[in-house]
């Protein structure tokens, strides 16, 4: 658990960047070779190529080489981790508000008995016709 | 009583909760409820309607719900699991307009985050349905992004819908 935390502490360091934030997206298209990145980012290559080594060190791209060129490509295992914790989260609220709408239910129901003077109308009646 | 039938929820009824970050101290989460908002106050602010749905993943209830509503006024929680953990949070209201908005510090006794949270929680009824939006303000960020790492091991933070949303602030 605890080397999972650790992961996900680098994950959220080295997409905490605005700059790694872009290559990031930019590898959500698809894998790219450095050269092409620095010309979209309008950055300097061996800023880009600072910011590839952090993704690197975090999991997040992995590199191959083609003839002269270094290709990066996401590697989607860190992504997902987090993603699942996100999930695993919103679930947690997301059964908290269940039992807060079934509670919700109770209340107007209750609200309904408090403030109505009158039996209910005889819809059973009308039910049994049909 | 009505027991049975107020516990059935009919699906369609429920509204998918909605968790984003906003900018760098911030996280914002929106779910709406079809009930006037007096009853969802009601819910947010009345210790024994509380307890009946604050409780988190199965395995934890929630022994302790103390809560002095006005300006200035303390609350105190804690969640015990049957495992024996036990956690606990307290705040103190800083702003209430009954029915509408309520703004409270929060900060935990095992606080995994530098400093109190400030939360924002406002009720928007529309046509018999209330939105309810709790905004957690952080101290910093680093705390914001703390609360996200802590959500793994204590499930207790706050949660994002989609990846996207999470990193896109």
């Amino acid at each position: 658990m605890l080397g999972h935390i650790t992961c996900m502490i680098e994950t959220f360091k080295a997409l905490a960047d605005p700059n790694r934030f872009q290559i990031v997206e930019l590898l959500l298209q698809g894998p790219r070779p450095v050269g092409d990145m620095v010309e979209r980012l309008h950055l300097q290559q061996p800023q880009v190529s600072k910011h590839l080594r952090v993704l690197n060190a975090a999991g997040l791209v992995a590199v191959r080489v083609d003839a002269q060129r270094r290709i990066y490509a996401l590697r989607p295992e860190p992504l997902k981790a987090l993603e699942s914790w996100v999930e695993r989260y919103r679930r947690i609220w997301e059964q908290n508000f269940q039992r807060l709408d079934g509670l919700l239910e109770e209340l107007k129901e209750q609200g309904e008995k408090t403030w109505t003077q009158k039996p209910p109308k005889p819809c059973r009646i009308t039910k049994r016709k049909l | 009583m009505d027991a049975k039938t107020a516990k059935a929820v009919p699906h369609n009824q429920t509204e998918a909760l909605k968790l984003t970050a906003q900018g760098d101290r911030e996280l914002v989460m929106t779910r709406a409820f079809h009930a006037p908002r007096r009853l969802v106050f009601d819910a947010l602010t009345k210790p024994d309607l509380v307890k009946r749905w604050l409780i988190g993943p199965p395995g934890w209830s929630m022994p302790v719900c103390e809560i002095d509503l006005m300006v200035g006024g303390a609350y105190r929680y804690v969640w015990r699991h049957a495992d024996g953990k036990q956690m606990g949070v307290r705040g103190i209201y800083r702003d209430i307009v009954p029915q509408e908005r309520l703004v409270c510090t929060e900060l935990f006794d095992d606080a995994w985050y530098p400093g109190e949270a400030l939360l924002t929680t406002t009720l928007l009824e529309q046509a018999g349905t209330t939105t309810l939006t709790t905004t957690i303000l952080y101290v910093s960020k680093e705390a914001r992004d703390g609360v996200l790492k802590s959500g793994m091991e204590s499930g207790v933070a706050a949660s994002y819908d989609r990846l996207a949303e999470l990193v896109a602030s």
